[in-house]
């Protein structure tokens, strides 16, 4: 059967009658769009033109922006969101998808206890722990370094993380690690051979959802860490933003920095990333 | 035949227990601990404790920047639901009507993209639209002939929390507005042929069977949103200075971190966490029960 929209190609275009909505869709766009591109225009622009021109476009494209920005710290910021997303991705999988194998492979009392302590830490957002944890970081003498980012990023994206694999893997058939384990192999091995690699749609969803949040977390990277040296992109902004003053070339070149990397991925992998978006249903 | 026993027990232990540690460590203990905490009064920088009872619960009520703080909280929760649900959901429902569905996808991709940019960037970008003399939407204003409407957005006391507020439904909306888009494309399109048959027109067919089908997905982003609302911390931090002028943009979680580590009251700063904790803690419950009810 077609699809039903192919079938009635008469009443399926825009006619007059969704001109109006389609104006109100334009507005929207117009909203949506400008903004963002007048990041890309003004960080082409000298600091004078952004003040007293901010409707032109760049009469000379200022291309040693991007390049201020870049000496300035921005390079810094982004081998820290690098160092920290990357490692926050690794850390999550591994122990995420451990949890997930023995929450849906073995049965007894403690996994089911294990399932609900897992699924009570979804109700627990970092604000409350701030405080304590602060604390926390600087007994263990892990404050201010890039542990005090990753190991509570790490923390608190397990519980969500934990149940998506884990359902994946409770779709997997009992079948065939039975017979894996009937040729031989240990319990370890039909994780890391069999689940592991059959679950990479799973798994790339998940790292999508922990890079989202890795990359632009904001609250504990202004808080668990003091000096510039390990500060990532967002909160790395805010002290390029005090240093720069009215030098508003760089920094805005600096902005344009530090958002394209997830767009570009978000466009490129548009649909793996709106699916983990929505898996997750957790904003911020 | 016994050590085979214990193997067997201990062996789920080993893949759970790595990610339950974590957890217990970073999240439950600093949980309990926080609660612990705003029974006392005591700083950062030293290790003395003093024993306040329910002291820092009391204090709650006599400060009136909590009642501000919840007032703008609540602000942000009533116009973020309007916003970014209502309005989503509209949204949703007209990228996924037949007339739209060509030009669908531009729309579609452009709405979402604030979503995957960092909050700290869209902070800087709206701090330049916001601005007085210079700034994008005052410069609009005069563009289009509405000059006297122009004002120092940030600026001023009446007018600051909004702007902030403002920033949120325009970073946010597409991200709910992909939601409904996920629920609408599992409705059967039987539905809509039969209604079209009965001669139901657009409006009322999105009345009588794309709301209803998307009634659990509009809970769930109600509870996302409000929670959302309850913790905001960025935009005011980023925008206002920490929520000014004076305290007019202030929210719970900026007074928590005001509270803690510029005023040095840590153990006031956890019972506000004690606050925030409670309320969100209300909200997941809501929305884990209508996780359920989905199931069944």
């Amino acid at each position: 059967m077609r699809p039903y929209s192919q079938r009635r190609p008469g009443r399926d275009s825009l006619g007059p009658a969704q001109l109006p909505v389609l104006a109100l869709l334009l507005v929207g766009f117009a909203m949506v769009a400008y903004p963002l591109f007048w990041i890309m225009m003004s960080s082409l622009k000298t600091s004078d033109e952004i003040s007293l021109s901010m409707w032109s476009l760049p009469r000379v494209p200022q291309w040693r922006n991007y390049a201020n920005a870049w000496k300035f710290g921005i390079s810094g910021y982004f081998v820290n969101s690098l160092v920290v997303t990357l490692t926050t991705i690794a850390g999550v999988i591994a122990l995420a998808s451990l949890c997930a194998y023995g929450l849906s492979r073995f049965r007894t009392r403690w996994t089911r206890s294990a399932l609900v302590f897992v699924m009570g830490g979804m109700m627990l957002n970092p604000q409350v722990c701030l405080i304590p944890l602060y604390g926390l970081l600087t007994r263990l003498g892990i404050r201010n370094g890039y542990l005090a980012m990753i190991i509570p990023y790490i923390a608190f994206r397990l519980p969500l993380n934990t149940l998506l694999i884990r359902s994946f893997f409770l779709a997997i058939p009992k079948e065939i690690e039975e017979s894996a384990i009937i040729d031989g192999c240990t319990s370890f091995q039909a994780y890391g051979r069999i689940f592991m690699p059959m679950s990479r749609p799973i798994l790339f969803t998940s790292a999508i959802l922990i890079a989202y949040y890795a990359w632009n977390e904001f609250l504990f990277a202004i808080i668990f860490i003091d000096s510039n040296k390990y500060r990532t992109i967002p909160a790395g902004l805010m002290s390029f933003r005090d240093a720069l003053q009215v030098d508003w070339g760089p920094l805005i070149a600096g902005m344009a920095i530090s958002a394209l990397p997830l767009i570009l991925f978000f466009i490129a992998a548009q649909k793996q990333f709106i699916r983990g978006m929505t898996a997750g249903s957790v904003k911020g | 035949m016994r050590r085979n026993n214990v193997r067997a027990a201990a062996e789920p232990l080993l893949f759970i227990m790595p990610c339950i540690l974590v957890l217990g460590a970073f999240v439950y203990y600093p949980l309990v601990q926080n609660l612990a905490f705003s029974f006392f009064r005591f700083s950062a920088f030293s290790p003395e404790k003093v024993f306040v009872g329910f002291g820092n619960y009391a204090n709650l009520f006599l400060d009136k920047t909590v009642g501000t703080a919840l007032r703008n909280n609540a602000r942000y929760a009533v116009i973020s639901v309007l916003c970014q649900v209502c309005f989503g959901l509209v949204l949703a429902a007209i990228l996924e009507d037949r007339s739209f569905r060509r030009v669908g996808q531009l729309f579609r991709t452009t709405f979402f993209l604030p979503v995957v940019i960092s909050i700290s960037v869209i902070c800087l970008l709206f701090g330049f639209i916001y601005r007085p003399m210079d700034g994008l939407l005052n410069g609009f204003l005069e563009l289009v002939g509405l000059g006297s409407l122009a004002r120092p957005w940030l600026g001023s006391s009446k007018t600051a929390i909004f702007a902030t507020i403002a920033v949120s439904q325009w970073q946010s909306t597409g991200y709910v507005m992909m939601l409904f888009i996920v629920a609408i494309q599992k409705i059967p399109e039987e539905l809509y042929e039969a209604a079209e048959i009965d001669g139901a027109s657009k409006l009322r067919r999105f009345f009588v069977i794309t709301l209803p089908q998307v009634r659990e997905m509009f809970f769930v982003t109600s509870v996302i949103t409000v929670t959302g609302s309850v913790m905001v911390f960025n935009e005011p931090y980023i925008l206002t200075q920490g929520g000014g002028p004076g305290t007019s943009s202030i929210t719970i979680a900026v007074h928590m971190y005001q509270s803690g580590f510029f005023k040095d009251m840590m153990g006031y700063a956890s019972t506000l966490a004690v606050l925030i904790f409670g309320i969100s803690a209300a909200l997941a419950v809501l929305q884990l029960r209508s996780f359920r009810t989905g199931e069944e």
